[in-house]
């Protein structure tokens, strides 16, 4: 009980502003899979459905109150999953993913609504994290838009190099694209390397 | 515009603009004539780029113009922003970010085959 009460004190003068922190990143890259493996982390259940069939997230999730301690420091955050940016939709893509047309041009329309609602999050965010697939090519112009955002804006921003469980992965590269900016190899799905991407949290978010 | 239709069967336009002109449109303004232009199958090229905001609102107003077998989007890329590192400009309180190149089309006909940090190579299809 007096533990308790100790803790409870500690806590109200560590406590933080709240921060709200958006999860993005190209379609596929392991958003909703590292969401769901911070909130199971930190608050025991889970945010949304993982798929290999890219835009599943077509409505950002939001969860709060998520409590994060690393290196001593306690930070309090709202994740939001986006869907992610994208600057094309084509509903030929979701057809050799095996729906039918019409599924597919349903898809295809909630996938842009989705995205507008990633910009629309963007502008009312204190920090983000942007997962990147680390096998593919960095460059992808809505990672330098996500970037630039932050940048102008002066917000703090985490890269997570995802998937470096694939042989292929190359975090290096994802450094070298972006070297002003925190880069953490992780692997979203195995929970490879989160620690240090939960102290980089804590550390920028703080 | 008429001369574009003209050539339409073979060639593809290709519409370079000048920091000069973007910096003197509204931000609404540009993005209006940007998709404008790559809806009409234009690939656009910007000597100095968008804010990064004027990037965003230009990916929300892409997505409420897609139609299926229409128009799936846009292609763009550019170089990411660099800071301005200039001395008297930071006492000026002027804004330090610098934006740059960036190339803009339909993404049906733009494809970029390889972007990094100073090398953008693209194709462009009919
Ligand atoms: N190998 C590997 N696959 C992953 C990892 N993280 C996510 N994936 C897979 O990538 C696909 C897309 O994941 P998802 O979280 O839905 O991506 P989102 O579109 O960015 O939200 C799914 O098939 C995941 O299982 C990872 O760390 N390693
Ligand atoms: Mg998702």
């Amino acid at each position: 009980m007096v533990i308790n009460l100790f803790s409870w004190i500690k806590r109200l003068f560590k406590k933080k502003k709240k921060a709200k922190i958006g999860i993005y990143g190209p379609p596929n890259a392991g958003k909703t899979t590292l969401a769901n493996r911070i909130v199971r982390d930190w608050s025991g259940d889970a945010m949304g459905p993982v798929s290999h069939i890219p835009h599943e997230t077509r409505r950002a999730r939001r969860r709060e109150d998520v409590i994060i301690e690393a290196n001593g420091t306690t930070v309090t955050l709202d994740i939001i999953d986006t869907p992610g940016l994208a600057t094309k939709i084509d509903f030929h893509g979701f057809m050799a993913c095996g729906m039918e047309e019409e599924e597919a041009k349903r898809r295809a329309k909630e996938a842009t609504e989705g995205v507008i609602e990633a910009v629309k999050w963007l502008e009312d965010l204190d920090g983000v994290i942007l997962v990147m697939d680390a096998t593919e090519d960095p460059f992808t112009q809505v990672n330098v838009t996500v970037i630039g955002n932050m940048e102008a804006r002066k917000l703090p921003l985490v890269i997570a190099a995802n998937k470096i469980d694939v042989q292929t992965a190359s975090p290096a590269r994802i450094r070298g694209a972006f070297p002003q900016h925190p880069t953490i190899p992780i692997s979203a799905l195995e929970g490879i390397n989160t620690d240090q991407l939960y102290k980089e949290i804590a550390k920028r978010f703080g | 515009m008429s001369q574009n239709k003209n050539n339409s069967q073979t060639n593809i336009q290709l519409d370079f603009i000048s920091e000069g002109k973007l910096a003197q449109m509204a931000p609404m303004e540009k993005i209006r004539m940007l998709l404008d232009e790559v809806r009409s199958g234009k690939i656009v090229v910007l000597e100095r780029g968008l804010a990064p905001d004027e990037e965003a609102k230009l990916i929300e107003m892409t997505m409420t113009e897609i139609i299926p077998d229409e128009f799936s989007g846009i292609e763009i890329e550019s170089y990411p922003i660099e800071q301005n590192t200039s001395f008297l400009r930071k006492i000026l309180g002027k804004n330090t970010t610098k934006t740059r190149l960036t190339i803009i089309g339909p993404a049906d006909q733009l494809k970029t085959i390889r972007k990094d940090r100073d090398m953008i190579t693209a194709i462009v299809t009919k």
